[in-house]
C-alpha cells in the first residue's frame, strides 16, 4: 500500500483550552506532513473533512489526535485505511488538568528553565502515532488452502451424542468416537434420570436411548465405536486426526514428552540437549514425530471432547472410619447404582433385601468439606438412589440421607423438596463419625445432626457420595501432536478438569478448536451436560467459520492479522514454541519453529520472546513499537537547566490502557513525564523496547498488566506472567551497564482500580526521580 | 479487526436483554457470523454485572470481561445495539417473527463525546438506581464509568424543567435533543432469544427481616455498590447511617430464598456472594467478625468449595446454621439478629453494626410478563420448548444461575437460534 499520510488535531472536549494547538501543528508540518485542526472531528461536519480528504486527496493513512480508541470506535473506522487514534483527550488534557499542571507564562517560554510538561506530553504522543503508522499495514488474513467444516466429537456418552445432534442440526457434518462398544456412557448405566427440566418434581426415566434414535436419524453423523483417538495433529479448519482402536499401538501414537525423572542422570543432574533427544526419542520409540503426517488420517475443522467421567475410586484405607474397603454392605454411590440398574437393591454381603439404606454425604473427619470431585450432583444423586429404596421396599424401605450440606441449588431445589415430602427418607444434616458392623448389619453414627447431638442408625447398605473424576485426569485423551504436550494445558490448576479459568469466557481453552463440554469440565447433571453441549458446539462451528473468514477466535476475535516470521534469522532457540500459552508452534528437529496460524490468538507472547525480532504483526510489530519509542523526545541538560524525567510505560490494551482513560474520565491524574505505549498483552513485550528505551536517554520503564498467578486474569493465560519472568531476567542485563534495575519495574492492575493506577505511576516515577537521571541521557 | 463480509447463512437473531447472558448470546451467534439485534432496555450494557464489585471465586472485577465484549462488540458490523429498547410485540414463528420495538428517549444524541459539560450544568440530583439510590447522581449522567455505549443520558425527570435547557446550552456539540421522541422499530427476524436477566427480591415483602425500617440492613446487591471503587463510597465499605466501618457484619443467608411465602427455589448465587462479601469485608477491617446464617451452603463442586473452605478458615468468620427469625434495631445504629442455630437448637441472638440480607433472584418476567408467546413456571422463569423452537429463554430468564453457568447456557442459545435459521 502506497501510503498518503493526514495527521488530524481535533481541539473539542478540552483539547483546544489546554494545549498550545499551533505548536503541536508544527510537530507534524515538521515531518512534511499535512495537517487539519477541526473542533470536533467526530461531529458529522468533523467526519465529513475526514471522509473529503480520503476522497480527493487519496489520504489512507490518518493520525487523529482525538480521543482515546475505546471510543468514536465506530466513527473512526474507515474502510481500506491505516487510522492511529492518538488519546490527547484522556490520555493528556483530562488526566493532566491545567490547574495542576499550569501553562508557561510567556517569559517562561524557552527560558531554559521552564517547560510545559503536558503540551511536551501531547507532541510526543502525536510523534509517536506518526511514527507507528509509518511502520505498519493493513492486515491480509490468513487463509488455509483447504478447510474442513467436519466436527469431531470424543465421546459417545449423553454430552457427546448431544453435542454431535447439535452441530448437525446447525447444518455440519460430526464424526463421533466412542471408546467403548456401545453408546450411552454412564447414562446407560442409570436406573433412572434426575429431572431435566421443569418442574423438577422427580425422576425420569433415562432418555438416553431417544438420544441414541435421534443421533442415529442425522444423516450428517457419522459413529465410531471400539475407536480411540491416537492423535490430532495440524491446527483448526485442517486438524489431521488419526484413529485407532483401543489397546492397539501404531506410528501415529502422538509421542508423550520425556517424563521429569528422566530428564535427570543418575545423580540428578540435568542431562545436556542432546541426551536428552535420544532419551526421548527412546521414550517414544515407535511413534512418529509430531510433524509428520498421517497420510491416512482424516481432516477435521474442529473438535469437541466430551470424554465424561470416571467414578472415584477411594483407597484402601481412605474412609476407613466409614467402613469402606472392609465391610461389604458400604459401597459408593456409582456402585450403589449400578446395583439398582440390575434389579432390586439388595446386600452384596448376603444377598439379603437392603431395606434400611445410609446414604452419606460427606467423608466427615471433623470437617463439613463434600468428598473429592463432588458438586451440587452428588447431592442431587443420593436424593435420585433414596427414591430406589422407596420403589423397591415400599412398605417397610427406608433412605436415611447424612449431609453437611444439602446441595441442590437453584430450580433443584424442587427436586429436594418433593423428596422431602416421602416419610420414608429421612434427610438431617450430621457429620457421620462411624460405620461399624452390627450382627449382619451395620450402624452408622453421627455427630451434630438436626436430630440431637449424636444419633446412631441401624443399616443394611451404606452408600458414599464420591465424586466423578473427569477422564482428562487419567489421560489426554485428546493426544495433541503438539510441541508443548499431547494434554491440555495447567490441567493440574484444576484438579484434572479441563475448564476455563475465565467466569465470563468458560469454553476459553488453550488448545484453540478444541472445545470441552459436561463432566470433563466440571461435575454436571444430566441437564447441564445436555446444555454445555450446546455451548460446546456453536463454539467448535464459531471456530470453523472464523478460521474461514481468516480471523481470530476469542479474546481478540475478527483480528485479521497472525505472526510473521523471517525465519532466515530463526536461531532454533525455542522460545517462542516453549512460551506460546496456545501452543501455536510446534519446532521441527532443529528447532525451527512451524506456525499453525489457525491455531493463534494474536497476543504476540512470540514476538515479546523472540531475542532476534524476527516475529511481527501487520500493525503491531518489533519496529512499529520501537518506533514510538524513539520517537519520544528525551530531553536533556542541553535543552533545560534540570530537565524532566522521562519514563516509559508499556500498558495492557485490555485492561491498563481501558483503566488509565477511566482515570481520565474521573480527572485523576499521574505524573506527566510517562509516555505510555497500548500493548496487545504483557507476554508481547520483548525487551528490546526497554533497552531502545534507556539507551536513548529514559530514566525508567514500567509495565502495567494484569494479575498473574492460578487466579491470573491475563486475557492471554500467560502473558503477564511470562513477563514478569522476563523482567527478572533484564535485571541482570541492566546491572551489566551499570543501570540500577530498579529502573525497570512491573506493576499489576486490574480493570476496576482507576483509583489506584494514578498512585501506582506517580510512585514508580519518584522512585526513579530518586535514582537520578539516566546516565546515558544526552549521549 | 474488521472481518470479511458473508455469513454462513442467512437470517437474523433478536436478543433481548442486554446483561451478561444477552451479550453472550449476540456475540457468539455474531462471531459464528449472524445479524443479531440486540434490545437492552437500560441506556446501557452489561445488566446486574456491571453492578458487581468482583466475581466469585476468582475476586476479578466484572468490568473486566464487560469490556473485553464491548470491544468485541465494536468489532463486529453485524450486532446492531438498541439500548434503552423495548421489545412490544413477537409474533409469528421460527424462521420467521415480526418484531416492534418502543425505544424510548435518551435526549442525547451521537453527536455525545462524553465530555461531560451537560452533567457539570445540571443542578438537579436524583437517586441513582445504578446505585440503589445510595448516591445521588446529576440528571444529566453517564450510566456508569466503562458504560456502552458510552454516552450521556438525560433522566426524563429533568425533561421540561430549566435544567434540561441548561443541559442543552453547556453542550458544545449540539448532542442534547430535548425534543426526541419515543421511536417503534419494526424488525423481521428468524429466532429470539429471552435473556431478560432478574431483578433483586424486594426486600420489604420480607417482613421479618427489617429492610426499610431497620437502619443499616442492606441487600447483598447493595454490599456489592459499596465494595466497588465506583460506588458511593469509592469501595469503602461503611454502615449507612453514619458513615463508620462497621466491626461486626452479619449475612443472613435465603432472605426471600427458599420459603414458600416469597421465592420457592433456591437462587443458585447467594451462598458464593456472602462468602465473596464476608471476603470483601476481611480485606478492608481486619479486625471485623463476621457472622453467616445458612440453611446451606451451596457452594457446589471444587473450586467453589476451595472457596468456600478459604472463607472458613477466616478465624474471623462464623457460621451459624439456622434460619433468621428477626431483624430488629438496636440502639446505636446497631442491629439485632435472632435466629435458631439448627444444630444446638439453641435460640442466638446477636447485635452487630451492619447486617446483609443475602436476596435472591426473582425472574424479571415475574415482574413484568414479556410479549411473546411464552410458557413460564409459577415464579415466572421462561420454560424452553426445544421442541417448537424459534425462540428460547437464555441465563437467568430461564433459571437461576452463577454467571459461569449463564454464560454457558446462553452460548448453547446462540447454537439454538442458529439452528432455527440453519438453511445448510
Amino acid at each position: 500500500m502506497d501510503k498518503k499520510y493526514g495527521v488530524y488535531i481535533c481541539t473539542g472536549c478540552g483539547i483546544g483550552e489546554a494545549l498550545d494547538i499551533e505548536a503541536l501543528k508544527g510537530v507534524a508540518e515538521e515531518e512534511g506532513l499535512p495537517v487539519q485542526v477541526h473542533e470536533t472531528f467526530c461531529s458529522p461536519a468533523g467526519v465529513d473533512v475526514l471522509k473529503k480528504d480520503i476522497k480527493d486527496k487519496g489520504i489512507n493513512t490518518l493520525v487523529l489526535a482525538a480521543c482515546s480508541r475505546r471510543v468514536m470506535f465506530d466513527v473512526f473506522r474507515f474502510d481500506g485505511c491505516i487510522v492511529d487514534r492518538v488519546n490527547l483527550r484522556e490520555g493528556v488534557v483530562w488526566s493532566h488538568p491545567r490547574s495542576q499542571f499550569p501553562v508557561l507564562a510567556e517569559d517562561e517560554k524557552d527560558d531554559g528553565v521552564h517547560f510545559d510538561r503536558v503540551q511536551m506530553m501531547a507532541e510526543d504522543y502525536l510523534r509517536m502515532g506518526m511514527a507507528r503508522v509509518e511502520k505498519v499495514s493493513l492486515p491480509e488474513p490468513f487463509k488455509l488452502d483447504t478447510l474442513s467444516r467436519r466436527i469431531l466429537v470424543i465421546g459417545g456418552g449423553l454430552t457427546g451424542i448431544s453435542a454431535a445432534i447439535d452441530a448437525a442440526k446447525a447444518g455440519y457434518e460430526v464424526t463421533l468416537v466412542e471408546k467403548a462398544g456401545a453408546l450411552g456412557g454412564h447414562a446407560a448405566t442409570w436406573r433412572k434420570q434426575l429431572p431435566l427440566g421443569w418442574p423438577y418434581a422427580a425422576t425420569t426415566a433415562p432418555m438416553l436411548q431417544d438420544k441414541i434414535r435421534e443421533l442415529e436419524s442425522h444423516s450428517g453423523i457419522s459413529v465410531r465405536l471400539n475407536t480411540l483417538v491416537a492423535r490430532i495433529a495440524g491446527q483448526p479448519g485442517e486438524f489431521t486426526v488419526t484413529f485407532k482402536k483401543p489397546g492397539e499401538k501404531t506410528e501415529f501414537d502422538v509421542p508423550f514428552p520425556l517424563p521429569d525423572d528422566m530428564k535427570v542422570d543418575a545423580n540428578g543432574k540435568e542431562l545436556d540437549v542432546e541426551t536428552l533427544r535420544a532419551a526421548y526419542l527412546k521414550f517414544n520409540e515407535g511413534r512418529k514425530d509430531i510433524l509428520t503426517l498421517d497420510p491416512n488420517g482424516e481432516k477435521f475443522g474442529a473438535v469437541i471432547l466430551a470424554a465424561g467421567w470416571r467414578p472415584y475410586k477411594p483407597t484402601t484405607d481412605e474412609f476407613a472410619h466409614l467402613g469402606f474397603g472392609a465391610l461389604p454392605d458400604v459401597v459408593t454411590n456409582a456402585q450403589f447404582e449400578t446395583m439398582a440398574k440390575a434389579g432390586k437393591i439388595t446386600c452384596p454381603s448376603d444377598g439379603r433385601a437392603a431395606k434400611s439404606v445410609v446414604f452419606i454425604q460427606s467423608p466427615g473427619k471433623g470437617d463439613d468439606a463434600d468428598f473429592d470431585y463432588a458438586g451440587s450432583v452428588t447431592s442431587l444423586v443420593a436424593l435420585k438412589q433414596a427414591t430406589y429404596v422407596r420403589e423397591d421396599y415400599p412398605e417397610d424401605g427406608k433412605a436415611f440421607v447424612f449431609y453437611q450440606h444439602m446441595r441442590t441449588p437453584g430450580l433443584q431445589e424442587n427436586f429436594y423438596k418433593s423428596i422431602q415430602q416421602d416419610t420414608g427418607i429421612f434427610l438431617t444434616k450430621g457429620e457421620v463419625v462411624s460405620v461399624s458392623p452390627n450382627g449382619r448389619g451395620l450402624v452408622v453414627t453421627a455427630d451434630n445432626t438436626l436430630l440431637g447431638e449424636r444419633v446412631q442408625v441401624k443399616a443394611d447398605l451404606v452408600v458414599l457420595a464420591t465424586g466423578m473424576v473427569p477422564a482428562t485426569k487419567d489421560d489426554p485423551v485428546v493426544n495433541l501432536a503438539y510441541r508443548q504436550g499431547p494434554a491440555f494445558r495447567d490441567i493440574g490448576l484444576f484438579k484434572g478438569y479441563c475448564d476455563s479459568n475465565f467466569i465470563c469466557f468458560p469454553y476459553e481453552t488453550q488448545r484453540t478448536g478444541i472445545y470441552a463440554a459436561g463432566a470433563v469440565r466440571r461435575s454436571m447433571t444430566v441437564e447441564e451436560c445436555i446444555e454445555d453441549a450446546s455451548g460446546a458446539a456453536l463454539k467448535a462451528i464459531q471456530c470453523l467459520e472464523s478460521t474461514n473468514r481468516g480471523c481470530a477466535v476469542h479474546p481478540r476475535s475478527g483480528d485479521l492479522t497472525y505472526p510473521d516470521f523471517f525465519f532466515q534469522r530463526c536461531t532454533q532457540c525455542k522460545r517462542c514454541t516453549e512460551e506460546c500459552p496456545f501452543g501455536a508452534l510446534d519446532d521441527d528437529e532443529r528447532g525451527t519453529p512451524k506456525p499453525n496460524p489457525t491455531r493463534c490468538r494474536r497476543c504476540g507472547t512470540c514476538m515479546g520472546a523472540c531475542p532476534e525480532r524476527i516475529i511481527g504483526f501487520a500493525d503491531y510489530n518489533i519496529d512499529s513499537i520501537g518506533s514510538m519509542v524513539k520517537a519520544v523526545k528525551v530531553p536533556s541538560a542541553d535543552d533545560y537547566e534540570e530537565p524532566p524525567m522521562r519514563i516509559l510505560g508499556l500498558v495492557c490494551e485490555n485492561d491498563a490502557y481501558p483503566t488509565l482513560d477511566i482515570a481520565g474520565l474521573n480527572r485523576l491524574s499521574y505524573s506527566a513525564d510517562v509516555r505510555l505505549i497500548p500493548v496487545r498483552c504483557l507476554g508481547s513485550v520483548n525487551v528490546i523496547w526497554i533497552k531502545d528505551a534507556l539507551s536513548q536517554g529514559m530514566d525508567g520503564v514500567f509495565l502495567l498488566g494484569c494479575k498473574h498467578g492460578d487466579d491470573y486474569q491475563c486475557h492471554f493465560v500467560k502473558g503477564s506472567e511470562l513477563a514478569s519472568i522476563r523482567m527478572k531476567k533484564i535485571g541482570e542485563a541492566l546491572s551489566s551497564l551499570a543501570l540500577e534495575t530498579e529502573r525497570v519495574a512491573q506493576f499489576e492492575v486490574a480493570i476496576d482500580e482507576f483509583d489506584k493506577v494514578p498512585s501506582i505511576i506517580n510512585t514508580f516515577v519518584e522512585s526513579v526521580e530518586a535514582l537520578g537521571p539516566n546516565p546515558f541521557k544526552g549521549f | 479487526m474488521t472481518e470479511n463480509k458473508g455469513a454462513p447463512a442467512n437470517g437474523s437473531i433478536l436478543v433481548v436483554g442486554g446483561g451478561i447472558s444477552g451479550l453472550t448470546t449476540a456475540l457468539e451467534a455474531a462471531e459464528v457470523g449472524y445479524e443479531v439485534f440486540l434490545v437492552e432496555k437500560n441506556p446501557y450494557l452489561g445488566g446486574r454485572v456491571a453492578q458487581l464489585n468482583q466475581y466469585f471465586p476468582k475476586l476479578c472485577p466484572p468490568t473486566c470481561g464487560l469490556e473485553i465484549n464491548f470491544r468485541r462488540l465494536k468489532d463486529n458490523p453485524r450486532i446492531k445495539v438498541l439500548t434503552l429498547a423495548e421489545v412490544t410485540k413477537v409474533s409469528g414463528k421460527p424462521g420467521s417473527y415480526d418484531v416492534s420495538i418502543r425505544i424510548n428517549p435518551r435526549y442525547v444524541n451521537e453527536k455525545c463525546t462524553a465530555c461531560g459539560d451537560c452533567a457539570a450544568a445540571c443542578q438537579t440530583e436524583i437517586d441513582s438506581a445504578f446505585d440503589f439510590g445510595m448516591k445521588k447522581i446529576k440528571g444529566a449522567y453517564l450510566p456508569f464509568d466503562m458504560a456502552f455505549p458510552a454516552r450521556y443520558v438525560l433522566a426524563p425527570e429533568i425533561i421540561g424543567t430549566p435544567d434540561a435547557s441548561r443541559c442543552k446550552e453547556a453542550c458544545r456539540y449540539d448532542a442534547i435533543d430535548l425534543d426526541m421522541p419515543p421511536k417503534t422499530m419494526d424488525l423481521k427476524v428468524g429466532a429470539v432469544v429471552f435473556a431478560t436477566g432478574w431483578q433483586p427480591y424486594d426486600a420489604k415483602k420480607i417482613d421479618n427481616l427489617g429492610f426499610g425500617r431497620v437502619p443499616n440492613t442492606i441487600t447483598n446487591m447493595m454490599m456489592e455498590r459499596l465494595a466497588a471503587p465506583n460506588g458511593p463510597t469509592q469501595g469503602r465499605i461503611l454502615r449507612p447511617s453514619d458513615q463508620k466501618p462497621p466491626a461486626s457484619v452479619a449475612f443472613v443467608q435465603c432472605a426471600g430464598s427458599r420459603d414458600e411465602n416469597h421465592l420457592p427455589y433456591c437462587s443458585y448465587i447467594c451462598c458464593m456472594a456472602s462468602l465473596k462479601q464476608a471476603l470483601y469485608v476481611r480485606a478492608q477491617y481486619p479486625d471485623t467478625a463476621i457472622t453467616i446464617f445458612y440453611i446451606d451452603i451451596r457452594s457446589p463442586g471444587d473450586r467453589y468449595e476451595k472457596f468456600y473452605q478459604q472463607v472458613k478458615g477466616d478465624g474471623k468468620v462464623t457460621f451459624v446454621k439456622g434460619k433468621v427469625a428477626a431483624v430488629q434495631e438496636a440502639p446505636n445504629g446497631q442491629v439485632t439478629v435472632t435466629a435458631e442455630n439448627a444444630v444446638t437448637g439453641e435460640k442466638t441472638s446477636q447485635t452487630v453494626d451492619l447486617v446483609v440480607l443475602a436476596t435472591g433472584m426473582q425472574p424479571s418476567a415475574a415482574v413484568a410478563k414479556l410479549p411473546a408467546d411464552l410458557k413460564y413456571t409459577e415464579d415466572g422463569f421462561i420454560i424452553n420448548d426445544f421442541q417448537a423452537g424459534g425462540i428460547f429463554a437464555a441465563g437467568c430468564a430461564n433459571k437461576p444461575a452463577d454467571v459461569i453457568s449463564s454464560n454457558q447456557n446462553a452460548t448453547g442459545m446462540a447454537l439454538k437460534a442458529i439452528q432455527t435459521l440453519a438453511t445448510r
